[in-house]
């Protein structure tokens, strides 16, 4: 079955479908991963998003039951040069195309990828379509050009309602604006008692839950959208040790009265290089976004920054200069990705015990 | 960090002859240091005894000394040199183990010079494995139950601790020398033995086998401040068991999930952080295919093999980020040469699959045991890029020139089942093509899987391949298909004989389809970033990424993996008709598909095209590049074999056209040129039955040589001194008839000698003549080449100019030409011509300076010899003598005899060179690896036809002190001489025989020379083996071992008593 990709610059990918018979809209983005694509496609972080693998070769690994990062997948597409049919690895129990059919996310493949990521790379993120459909292509360029880019992600990938996964460790509060299982996998690694709240929480909802800390998950679109979260983070702040990850960094930032903005086409992937100031060494990082704090926005703020990228110089973490608060961009629970920066975790839990021990307000993050 | 503070003058050792287990990779690592240090400001001093690498290049270093690589030598360049620092990270095994020496020695200390990049306690914990095991059990990192034992009895005690199968494994040894997987107590016992033996500190590792995991290489990089990163995984499609250096090799890998991906990284850094590597290092690890259980095999603190796989198949310039690091920079400083906009501290995304294929020597060597296991044995590799797996393996397949062009071997077709299954288990070069004729015969992929233990995802897709095949015999031949098939690789070729089409047939369909390959960059980001470097591979998409530049540009073709006859010599060459291209003006574009070498680096050339140098891929390339012309004469006999279907494809070929070689080729062709010339060579005739050759060979005259136009059993050429030896070739080694014909030469008798030229057309330029030790018989390849000569008369010399004159111009070579000569009886005879460059470029080059590849191109592109500033005719000669010395890699090699002839068998050289031709020789033994005895035993037994001969020899050594051994025959003719020796039992009549005299070390000194057949069983051949796996000293030709015996005279003093006074009257009075 012929499937198309279309663009709202009106360039068109021929290729073959597969995963559902669907047509589907979404911001088309590219991941450079060259493993992970189980971990990419159900990261909430993608929601509403057309997901390009770079690496020609998926679903070689198959799909395997432990490896999903949410409940289900919310991306909108998937494309590949090649999906593989017959996977081959003991954990493998289905294929990536039975996978997308189940939760009726059409896929293409059989397309000239690498021509795919070099136009995003010169125009940016663009807005395209999978389609089946034979009708003129100029009728979706149109569609697309109209159709206004969603706000309304975070509160589809949310949990509706407070859940707890109880551990011994200290209690930290997680605020899901879609965060991936793997930050539940490393808190509860460090016996953490945590409890999971809906991105809308209020300050007052947290103070009653008691926490030692409070963590903001990463999650999709833009910071912008969710005012609610960047007061609660704005009242709460100082209270109680504070981590960011990804869209928790991003709303953490605009809670310190600092700005983002939409990149050109992002970061995603497993390979990124960057700088931690404190200790003067280079991290390979895991990351996926496509907004980043303004780093302008940050000078004479209660801020500084911490970490950066070093290829375009991305703010890639901030420090609270008063309070035990501090975020980063990209993604420490790794999968898919790197290890190399779970430290971060254990950073947040000595600020915890720090702040419990000394109780004073402005607690070393070391 | 920046650069370290006082560093201002650094040696950089290199890593020696190519040998099996040590290639090209590390001219093409060393260069790429070299050059970094320089752009830093530093002044670079190199030694390596190998003159045929680009890195010894005076303008790579600021000073080059080909010396030998030994202890000595280098003490010597240091205490003269004086460097700061010592880089030999980069030098293979050979810099490694160098480095060793130097520090335990106490030079580096006395001279004051710092070892830069990893330090030596980590090259101690990552080599020695005793040292390494315990390093692993205190970081916690898996490593398979083992043991180090140094005698035989410990392993077997050990085996009966943890049960077989066990994998026996000796410290410090290349290419896994010596060891081997073992299932039964008396192979444990035989491995182990000769384990101990190749170990230079006698130590082995036993340890339980593993054979079947997946095996999993990491390549990082670590800088002094700890920033790692990795920058290529890779995964061997055949399992565990197999020397990685033996195995098809996939990048990145293929089977692994991200959590077992990550796994095996964490460890990877673990381990290299633990070891505290500033620079590359390899990572080699086991994988369960059904667990998360992983183990790991070893590691190698240095750039080797696998890093510059590594290197080609990602575009991240491992050998010169080592470097920098080794002089103090830090990752997160360096700039990402290929992007120029991002960092080196990151870790490369592909966007397409790479394969390697080891390339073997079995074509040489046909009764060599070509079971593959933990020893490797291949003496080169190519490699091949696509966008999807099935089009980079079949490219890899082209690539490899071994006769067949897609994933098939027609004499595969004629095994039996039984055969055809046991050669699955037990691995050979042959096993990926056994696989897919054990899927045409319909064997399904699981039961291929129990066999092989291949990973089903590779079986699928070689399976896939022949789905396609046999939709293609099907004969439905449309666009979709047709595009389909080429996406996955397929030549025109192939498709057109499935569909019994014409390839012109087929071209014509996909062009009139508008079915054609676009290039696509490697880039390092997996097109993330913009990338300055033009690395191309073709596939079939849909956008093609060149930028037209609007240059003239000229194409030169590579010459594919290194074999034997085919060694590095020629990338020299490339290399050097690549910068000359340049310095014309033009832009130069590469063909090439060896990843070992510089001729594949992304900044040798301004476009480097990685691709099978395959007639096909290459006239695609033509297509796109529009060039000028194609340059086929500096890529060995693989560019000259692609000359014909590219000039019938109407293809300009610049330099020496398709007719001069053609002449030069085609013996007919040949001898009525030199008819003409009125030159003479050895009487000779092409007969295609066995009686016409009884016949031409009595009127030739015995001896003869025999060469089949179709070798069959590999013994292609050979010397046959009479007719039951000639009947008996003629039965066992080729299959005479006349599509089959055998061409008979008289064997003349005499010195050969060698020479390359130059001709522009008009003139001839001669830099040099070189005569050979050994006599014709032995491969020009094989004897020890002299330069100047040193015994031969001028008119012969002027007799050698004339002609090489006369048939540069009589053939019109334009470029470079080689020749090889016989004197017999004062009379000069040419053996052969090859209008190309030769193995001898590079070592004429160096010790002549004259740059013979540069200023040949610049020739070929229109420049006269004069116009270049040289003078044509015989150039001055030097006043040094340079000898270029053969290596070869027999110990890695079972059941090879190792007789010279004129077959040709070295894999690689080095050069000696000193004010005397003793000297001269004694540096290239020693650079060769001879361990030279000065005293001891010499065990002789010679042919009789060489006895006469071999007398005055024998007396040498006998006089030197040398105690005698023989076998009764020899030792006859030597008592009848009036020399003292003692009788050794031949094998047939049990122990004590030779082979103990020699297994004991008791022989320091093996002469034998070849007695008729070349079947293992004969003593001769034993003799010879033993001898090489016991690293003693064996000579097989009399020339050679006249030439040792000058050596050690000159080198040691001789003790001889007084002559008596000479008093005639005292003698009267005495006696009165
Ligand atoms: N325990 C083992 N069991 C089976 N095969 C092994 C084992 N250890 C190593 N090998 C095989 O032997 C090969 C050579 O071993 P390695 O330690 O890499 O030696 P080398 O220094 O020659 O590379 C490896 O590539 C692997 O395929
Ligand atoms: N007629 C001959 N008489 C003596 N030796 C010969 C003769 N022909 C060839 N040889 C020996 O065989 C070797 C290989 O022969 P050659 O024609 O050069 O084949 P190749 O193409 O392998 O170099 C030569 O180097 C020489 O030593
Ligand atoms: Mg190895
Ligand atoms: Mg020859």
């Amino acid at each position: 079955m012929i499937a198309k990709l279309i663009l709202e610059d009106g360039s068109v990918f021929v290729g073959k479908s597969f995963g559902a018979e669907r047509e589907s809209f979404g911001e088309v983005v590219f991941n450079t991963g060259l493993t992970g694509y189980q971990e990419v496609l159900s990261d909430p972080s993608y929601c509403g998003q057309i997901v390009t693998m770079t690496y020609p070769l998926i679903g070689n690994y198959g799909i395997n039951r432990d490896d999903f990062e949410s409940v289900r997948p919310f991306i909108h597409g998937f494309v590949v040069r090649e999906h593989c049919e017959f996977p081959s690895n003991f954990r493998s129990e289905q294929s990536l195309d039975s996978l997308l059919k189940e939760y009726d996310i059409p896929g293409i493949s059989d397309i000239d990828t690498r021509k795919l990521v070099r136009k995003i790379r010169e125009h940016g993120t663009l807005r395209g379509v999978i389609t089946t459909s034979t009708e003129d292509e100029q009728l979706f360029v149109e569609k697309l050009k109209q159709t206004p880019n969603p706000t309304n992600q975070v509160s589809l990938v949310s949990t509706k309602s407070t859940f707890m996964s109880p551990g011994r460790g200290p209690r930290v509060v997680l605020v899901d604006f879609g965060s991936k299982s793997g930050i539940l996998r490393d808190l509860v690694k460090r016996q953490c008692d945590v409890v999971v709240v809906p991105y809308n929480v209020t300050a007052k909802e947290i103070r009653r839950i008691r926490p030692d800390g409070i963590l903001l998950s990463n999650g999709p679109g833009d910071p912008k959208d969710v005012p609610e979260a960047v007061e609660m983070i704005r009242e709460i702040m100082g209270e109680y040790p504070l981590f960011g990850i990804c869209l928790g960094h991003q709303l953490f930032a605009l809670a310190c009265g600092a700005d983002t903005q939409k990149m050109k086409f992002g970061h995603r992937g497993g390979n990124q290089p960057v700088k931690e100031f404190e200790t003067g060494r280079t991290f390979i990082t895991s990351q996926n976004h496509g907004y980043a704090v303004t780093p302008e926005s940050v000078v004479g703020k209660d801020l500084e920054i911490s970490h950066i990228a070093i290829n375009d110089n991305t703010v890639e973490g901030l420090k609270h200069t008063k309070y035990p608060a501090f975020s980063i961009q990209y993604h420490p629970e790794a999968s898919p990705g790197p290890y190399d920066s779970s430290y971060l975790f254990d950073r947040f839990l000595n600020m915890i015990e720090e702040f419990k021990k000394e109780g004073k307000v402005h607690a070393t993050t070391r | 960090m920046p650069l370290l503070a006082n560093l201002k003058k650094i040696l950089v050792i290199g890593s020696g002859p190519i040998v099996i287990g040590q290639a090209a990779e590390f001219d093409y690592a060393g260069t790429q240091a070299c050059q970094a240090l320089k752009e830093e400001g530093l002044e670079v001093i190199l030694i390596n005894s190998n003159p045929a690498t680009i890195m010894t290049d005076t303008n790579i270093a600021d000073k080059v000394y080909i010396e030998p690589l030994t202890l000595e030598f280098v003490s010597r360049v240091i205490r003269q040199e004086k460097p700061d620092g010592l880089l030999a990270t980069l030098g293979g095994q050979t810099g490694l183990n160098l480095a060793k020496e130097l520090s335990e020695a106490g030079v580096l200390q006395e001279e004051g010079v710092k070892l830069l990049g990893t330090d030596l306690e980590a090259i101690k914990k990552a080599e020695d494995r005793d040292l390494f095991r315990d390093l692993m059990y205190e970081i916690n990192e898996p490593v398979p139950d083992s043991d180090i034992i140094q005698t035989v009895e410990e392993a077997v005690v050990f085996a009966n601790k943890i049960g077989y199968p066990i994998i026996v494994r000796p410290a410090y040894t290349l290419g896994g020398t010596g060891g081997g997987i073992v299932d039964n107590e008396e192979s444990l016992r035989e491995v182990v033995a000769s384990g101990l033996k190749y170990s230079p500190i006698t130590q082995c590792l036993v340890e339980k086998s593993i054979a079947g995991f997946k095996e999993i290489e990491y390549e990082v990089m670590r800088d002094g401040i700890g920033n790692s990163i990795v920058v290529c995984n890779m995964e061997n499609v055949d399992p565990v068991g197999i020397h990685t250096g033996d195995s098809i090799v996939v990048a990145p890998s293929q089977t692994l999930s991200d959590r077992e991906y990550q796994m095996l990284r964490s460890a990877s850094l673990k381990i290299i952080d633990a070891l505290n590597i500033k620079g590359g290092c390899n990572v080699q690890l086991a994988l369960d295919p059904y667990s998360f259980q992983y183990y790991v095999i070893e590691v190698n603190p240095r750039v080797s093999r696998s890093s510059a796989l590594a290197s080609k198949a990602t575009g991240y310039p491992i050998a010169k980020m080592a470097a920098k690091i080794a002089i103090g920079y830090t990752l997160d400083e360096l700039e990402n040469p290929v992007t120029k906009k991002t960092y080196a501290c990151f870790e490369p995304s592909i966007d397409y699959v790479v394969t390697k294929i080891p390339r073997w020597p079995f074509d040489k060597f046909v009764s060599a045991n070509r079971k593959l296991g933990t020893q490797m044995k291949a003496t080169g590799e190519i490699m091949a890029i696509g966008r999807t797996f099935e089009e980079s393996i079949l490219k890899a397949v082209r690539s490899l020139e071994i006769g067949t062009y897609h994933l098939e071997l027609k004499e595969a077709t004629e095994l039996s089942a039984e055969e055809l299954e046991r050669r699955l288990v037990v691995a050979d070069d042959e096993r990926i093509f056994l696989v897919m004729e054990a899927m045409r015969r319909g064997m399904t992929i699981e039961e291929i899987h129990n066999l092989t233990k291949i990973d089903l995802f590779f079986l699928v897709k070689f399976n896939r391949i022949i789905d396609f095949e046999q939709r293609l015999q099907k004969g439905d031949l449309d666009h979709t298909l047709l595009r389909d098939v080429k996406r996955l690789g397929f030549t025109d070729r192939k498709i057109g004989e499935l569909t019994s089409k014409s390839v012109e047939e087929i071209c014509a369909l996909r062009e009139k389809n508008g079915i054609v390959p676009v290039y696509k960059m490697v880039d390092t980001c997996a097109a993330e970033f913009e990338a300055e470097t033009p690395y191309y591979y073709s596939t079939y998409e849909e956008e093609d990424e060149r930028e037209e530049t609007g240059k003239k540009r000229v194409i030169v073709l590579g010459s594919g993996p290194i074999r034997i006859g085919q060694g590095i010599e020629f990338d020299y060459a490339t290399v050097h008709a690549v910068w000359a291209i340049k310095e014309a003006g033009y832009e130069a574009v590469i063909i090439n598909n060896n990843p070992e070498t510089v001729s594949t680096d992304f900044n040798t050339s301004d476009r480097l095209y990685f691709e099978p140098l395959f007639l096909e891929d290459v006239l695609n390339i033509i297509e796109a590049e529009k060039p000028e012309g194609v340059i086929v004469q500096f890529g060995g006999q693989t560019a000259i074999n692609l000359a014909e279907g590219l000039e019938r494809h109407g293809v300009r070929i610049l330099g020496s056209d398709l007719e001069s070689i053609d002449t030069a080729e085609d013996r007919e062709k040949f001898e009525k040129l030199l008819r003409q010339l009125e030159i003479s060579q050895p009487l000779g005739k092409t007969v295609t039955n066995v009686s016409a050759a009884v016949e031409t060979a009595k009127a030739l005259g015995y001896p003869v040589l025999v060469r089949p136009s179709y070798v069959l059993g590999g013994r292609a050429m050979e010397i046959v001194y009479n007719e039951t030896e000639l009947r008996g070739y003629m039965e066992q080694a080729v299959k005479i008839n006349p599509q089959h014909p055998v061409l008979i030469d008289r064997y003349m008798l005499g010195r050969e000698v060698e020479v390359d030229g130059i001709c522009d057309g008009k003139e001839v330029l001669i830099p040099g003549i070189m005569e050979h030790i050994e006599r014709a018989g032995v491969h020009s390849g094989d004897s020890i080449a002299v330069y100047p000569p040193q015994s031969i008369s001028q008119e012969i010399k002027q007799q050698i100019i004339e002609i090489t004159t006369k048939i540069a111009l009589g053939l019109k070579v334009k470029g470079l030409l080689n020749i090889q000569f016989v004197i017999h009886d004062e009379k000069v005879y040419v053996i052969e011509v090859n209008p190309r460059s030769s193995r001898t470029v590079p070592f004429l080059s160096k010790v002549t300076g004259i740059p013979m590849a540069n200023l040949a191109t610049k020739v070929i592109l229109g420049g006269t010899i004069r116009g270049e500033g040289f003078t044509p005719g015989y150039h001055p000669e030097a006043e040094h003598i340079s000898v270029k010395v053969p290596v070869f890699s027999f110990a890695k090699l079972r059941r090879v005899d190792i007789t010279l002839g004129p077959e040709m068998k070295s894999t690689g050289e080095v050069m000696g060179r000193d004010k005397n031709l003793s000297k001269a020789i004694y540096k290239g033994l020693v650079a060769s690896g001879m361990k030279i005895p000065t005293y001891g035993s010499v065990l002789v037994t010679v042919a009789d036809k060489d006895k006469d001969e071999s007398l005055d020899i024998i007396r040498g050594f006998s006089d030197l002190g040398f105690k005698l051994y023989a076998t009764s025959g020899t030792a006859a003719m030597l008592e009848g001489a009036g020399l003292r020796v003692t009788v050794v039992n031949k094998v047939s009549s049990g122990s004590p025989n030779l082979l103990d005299l020699i297994r004991t070390g008791e022989a320091s000194i093996v002469i034998n020379t070849l007695t008729k057949g070349k079947t293992p069983e004969r003593d001769g051949f034993r003799i010879r083996r033993e001898a090489v796996e016991n690293g003693v000293v064996c000579l097989t030709s009399l020339d050679t071992a006249k030439a040792l015996l000058r050596v050690i005279e000159t080198i040691t003093f001789g003790t001889e008593s007084m002559p008596q006074f000479m008093n005639p009257k005292q003698e009267a009075v005495l006696h009165g």
